[in-house]
């Protein structure tokens, strides 16, 4: 997932996100709205408890026992008669109070030294860790009730020692987001430009965990009133003033006689702790941004890849327009033979106010049976993108939405979905090898299992003859001990191991079509010429078709026969690779073929910095 | 797997001893004069001292714990200050019973969450709506307060289920079931809420990564990727979450049985605390500890067992 274009417009708020922008959005949200308001609501009528109503909740009138709802009392009167809603005014108050003193100690305890732990580590960090596991494994109610048979039911005691038990999930939070953060290039130039550990903590680290925190802050206190209201209803709490577990408690004494006084104290705990969740998650939400773009993108990229990305974004890219590609938009060269043929390509994702990105914008090539065709751009160019509408294997959130794609002749995919044919292909007749070895081998599976079981699934075969079949192929691979790898788990094994394994994988149903995406990017330059010829000699060996997605031209020179350009979603230039090195027509494709070839070493041009310890190391 | 296995054993028992220590100190040394609280008001002053060397109340800190700890390893964990009935005899009585409870409830939320939480993580649509819509639900209703609902409608109108009562498996298991079909209900609203709202999370990590995406390249059927290759990928963060309900599954399980008069450890707890009756609360809180921390270690196999690198780090 290396290519997908992310609209620029779709990170630039989150870069872009300061406090007021923040606080603004989550207004934007009605959920958030919504909760808020309701919140207010209680709190209010909490604080005025004693001016909205008339009625003591203390008063006990025994004509009153039991009162039905709407009378005189608006939600009736209890056994005692005394009024229910006046109780539930005044019992907000308890569950108020005792929620922000559980709260105020989880932040108090939890916030310091999730700071020191994770932006100095060392002893103390270990120490607090190993103890904030041992208070997530105490049976937190078995705790305070322990508590309350030494320090007696006062609520401020209760509440203080069960923020404490809460304090390891805002130690972590605050933990996670400090290391997170400390590792960030900012942090050392604020540490180089000589400001002070408090100042960096304050100004830098502690915006970010911000937003984090007011979610956790959230569902603290709603457990907090949750657990309150089940101390009073087990009648272990305060019992001097109206809360709601008590409310709650009385009601189960008359269960039979008023059933519908277990109602109210329910309803408002629940709307509170709802309003205070719901509170939580629009936050969440709001922070995270909205579903379909977090889709596209999976991982968040390193800042300066983000830039170059946002910067091929089409509506940016207008130069492509311009200039009229050579054999571009046409495919005047196609033969009636051709084993895959791709017409108008068009991909895109709907984004959530109903445009569309556009990733790939009407490519049209074709590539013979044995041939090996180039499919050159920058990150973001959307070669990637056209690999994976071949494979079928867009993800979830994009589509293709215009052109046809074939393959023997059989249509396979179309813009209407008519069309679906990639599947059964997947395997058979179609093997992919992806860029990042590690990322792209089932963690918990050992090599040999991620082998056998396609093998087993679509040959048929039986497990001992996939097995052998496996070994054959690890060997064929350039692996040196077959049996170990085939016992070996992904994690055990160097990049470019795994690399072979990947290309074994790929190879081993015999397919006709070999779709390679970037396959040596992620390699040691050394290992990248090996995997290279490795490469070229199975597609020889096996007379495969291919079609190599690249960055760097000298893969195209090691290997292709003919090469597409692709940038901003269009191909710029189709030629013969020979041709194309010797005239290139577009000026993009000069700029390709200059940025690539001025490097004595052409295969190492451009991973050579960037990857320069991974594929032997383990 | 042999030294992964020992290495958390260790840890289990320091975790067991700290906190057993840590309980009988803060126990210990706050409070006022519990022989005073035994007695009542009425008792002389040479009676409460008289108790309170009965009790080996007498005794320095350091005594009572080397006392407390020597017979704790045994199994021994006194007698209650209030009934002089040992300790572990009450637990024995009572604890089965709040373990039915409890077991049954995480077994209920361990399938139901599965399946609700893979199916909406892959699904999308209205099951996946109605998850994060649950999962809100679930957190904001106190288990407590469903546990009345359920007995006023099932219970006291419909009459279709006992509304109190435990009938031991032994006796007769379908009553048995019957009995513990409403509170288990009450305690898994919560538990099923957040943890399938957590397997679709954890779900949908998986389902981006790019292994499934170099899978299905390979032509594995659906079914098999799914069940095989996403499951296990995303059993691990589930069952952590799942380890940590079932502490929280503890304490809601006490609150449950007051409403369903369930006679497990809730009244024993409750009474405990209320009386101050120390022995009788030490044990509980150490019981529960050992607890906790067999399922955690459980827990701990399980992903060791399905996460070949979790058995390195």
């Amino acid at each position: 997932m290396s290519e997908a274009v992310i609209p620029a417009e779709a990170l630039v708020p989150r870069l872009a996100t300061g406090r007021q922008k923040l606080f603004r959005r989550v207004l934007k949200n009605p959920m958030a709205v919504v909760s808020l308001v309701i919140l207010a609501l209680v709190v209010l009528s909490a604080v005025f408890a004693g001016q909205i109503t008339g009625w003591d909740p203390g008063r006990a009138d025994l004509n009153d026992a039991l009162a039905p709802p709407f009378g005189e009392h608006l939600l009736g009167a209890d056994a005692s008669g005394r009024d229910v809603l006046a109780r539930l005014y005044f019992g907000a108050r308890v569950s108020l109070v005792g929620a922000l003193i559980a709260l105020s100690t989880a932040l108090a305890i939890g916030i310091p030294t999730g700071l020191i732990a994770g932006y100095f580590q060392g002893w103390f960090d270990s120490l607090s860790s190993w103890f904030a596991s041992l208070l997530m494994a105490m049976p937190g109610l078995i705790v305070v009730l322990a508590l309350i048979s030494v320090i007696g039911p006062g609520m401020v005691g209760v509440m203080v020692t069960f923020g404490a038990l809460l304090s390891p999930g805002v130690f972590r939070l605050t933990r996670s987001g400090v290391v997170s953060v400390r590792r960030e290039l900012y942090i050392d130039a604020a540490k180089v430009s000589g400001l002070s550990d408090y100042r960096i903590i304050s100004r830098h680290v502690l915006g970010v965990i911000r937003a984090p925190l007011v979610i956790q802050a959230s569902m603290i206190a709603g457990i907090a009133i949750v657990l309150q209201a089940g101390l009073e209803f087990l009648g272990v709490g305060d019992s001097s003033t109206a809360s709601w577990g008590q409310m709650l408690s009385e009601a189960f004494t008359n269960i039979y006689v008023a059933p519908t006084m277990i109602l109210w104290p329910g309803l408002i705990i629940g709307i509170t702790v709802g309003s205070l969740a719901i509170f939580g998650a629009a936050l969440r939400d709001t922070v995270q941004g909205a579903e379909p773009v977090r889709r596209v993108r999976r991982r968040s990229l390193p800042v300066e890849e983000k830039a170059t990305t946002r910067r091929l974004d089409l509506s940016t890219a207008a130069t492509a327009a311009v200039i009229a590609p050579r054999d571009g938009g046409h495919e005047d060269l196609e033969p009636n033979d051709a084993l895959l043929v791709v017409r108008d390509l068009r991909v895109g994702y709907p984004q959530q106010d109903g445009s569309e990105t556009i990733v790939v914008d009407g490519v049209s090539l074709h590539v013979d049976r044995g041939e090996v065709l180039g499919l050159v751009g920058e990150s973001g160019s959307g070669k990637s993108q056209t690999a994976f509408s071949i494979l079928g294997l867009l993800p979830d959130t994009g589509a293709i939405l215009g052109g046809a794609i074939s393959f023997a002749g059989r249509t396979i995919a179309s813009a209407d979905g008519q069309a679906r044919g990639a599947a059964a292909l997947r395997g058979r007749q179609f093997g992919y090898i992806p860029q990042e070895p590690m990322s792209n081998l089932d963690p918990s599976f050992t090599l040999g299992f991620q082998l056998v079981e396609p093998m087993r699934h679509i040959l048929g075969l039986s497990r001992p003859a996939a097995k052998t079949k496996a070994l054959e192929l690890l060997d064929r691979v350039g692996i040196a001990d077959p049996r170990r790898t085939f016992d070996a788990y992904p994690h055990e094994v160097s990049g470019g191991m795994a690399q072979r394994v990947l290309i074994a994988g790929a190879v081993a149903c015999d397919p006709e079509l070999l779709i390679a995406d970037e396959p040596t990017t992620a390699l040691d330059v050394t290992v990248q010429a090996e995997v290279l010829d490795l490469l070229r000699g199975l597609q020889r060996e096996r007379k495969m078709a291919m079609i190599m997605v690249t960055h760097n031209f000298g893969v195209v020179a090691d290997i292709c026969d003919r090469v597409a350009v692709m940038q901003a979603g269009r191909l710029v230039e189709q030629a013969e690779a020979l041709e194309l090195f010797d005239d290139p027509h577009n000026p993009y494709t000069r700029m390709l073929l200059s940025s690539t070839l001025e490097d004595t070493e052409p295969r190492a041009a451009r991973s050579s910095h960037a990857t320069s310890s991974r594929g032997t190391a383990r | 797997m042999a030294t992964f296995l020992l290495r958390r054993l260790g840890a289990a028992v320091v975790l067991v001893f700290v906190i057993a220590t840590m309980t009988f100190l803060l126990m210990s040394m706050t409070g006022g004069d519990p022989a005073r609280n035994i007695l009542g008001d009425g008792a002389t002053v040479e009676q409460v001292a008289a108790k309170s060397a009965e009790l080996g109340l007498d005794q320095p800190l350091a005594v009572r714990y080397a006392d407390w700890l020597g017979a704790a390893i045994t199994g021994d964990f006194g007698r209650s200050w209030f009934t002089n009935e040992p300790v572990m005899t009450s637990l024995a009585n009572k604890f089965p019973v709040s373990l039915s409870v409890v077991v049954v409830a995480i077994l209920v939320t361990a399938l139901l969450s599965a399946i609700l939480g893979v199916t909406a993580a892959v699904k999308r649509g209205w099951i996946d709506r109605f998850v994060q819509m649950f999962a809100v639900l679930g957190f904001a209703l106190p288990n407590f307060w469903v546990a009345l609902i359920l007995v006023t409608v099932f219970a006291v109108n419909l009459k279709l289920l006992p509304a109190t009562g435990f009938v031991p498996f032994a006796t007769d298991p379908v009553r048995w079931l019957l009995g513990l079909i409403l509170p288990v209900t009450a305690l898994v609203v919560g538990t099923i809420a957040s943890t399938a709202q957590q397997v679709r999370g954890a779900t949908i990590d998986v389902l981006r990564q790019d292994y499934v995406r170099t899978l299905r390249s390979r032509g594995i059927s659906h079914r098999s990727l799914l069940f095989r290759h996403v499951l296990r990928n995303a059993a691990p963060p589930a069952l952590t979450v799942l380890s940590l309900q079932f502490v929280g599954l503890l304490g809601g399980a006490i609150i449950i049985e007051k409403i369903f008069a369930l006679p497990g450890i809730g009244s024993l707890a409750v009474n405990a605390t209320l009386q101050g009756d120390l022995p009788q609360i030490l044990g509980l809180v150490v019981v529960m500890v050992v607890l906790v921390v067999i399922v955690n270690l459980v827990i701990d196999l399980l992903t060791g067992w399905l996460n070949p690198k979790a058995r390195v780090s």
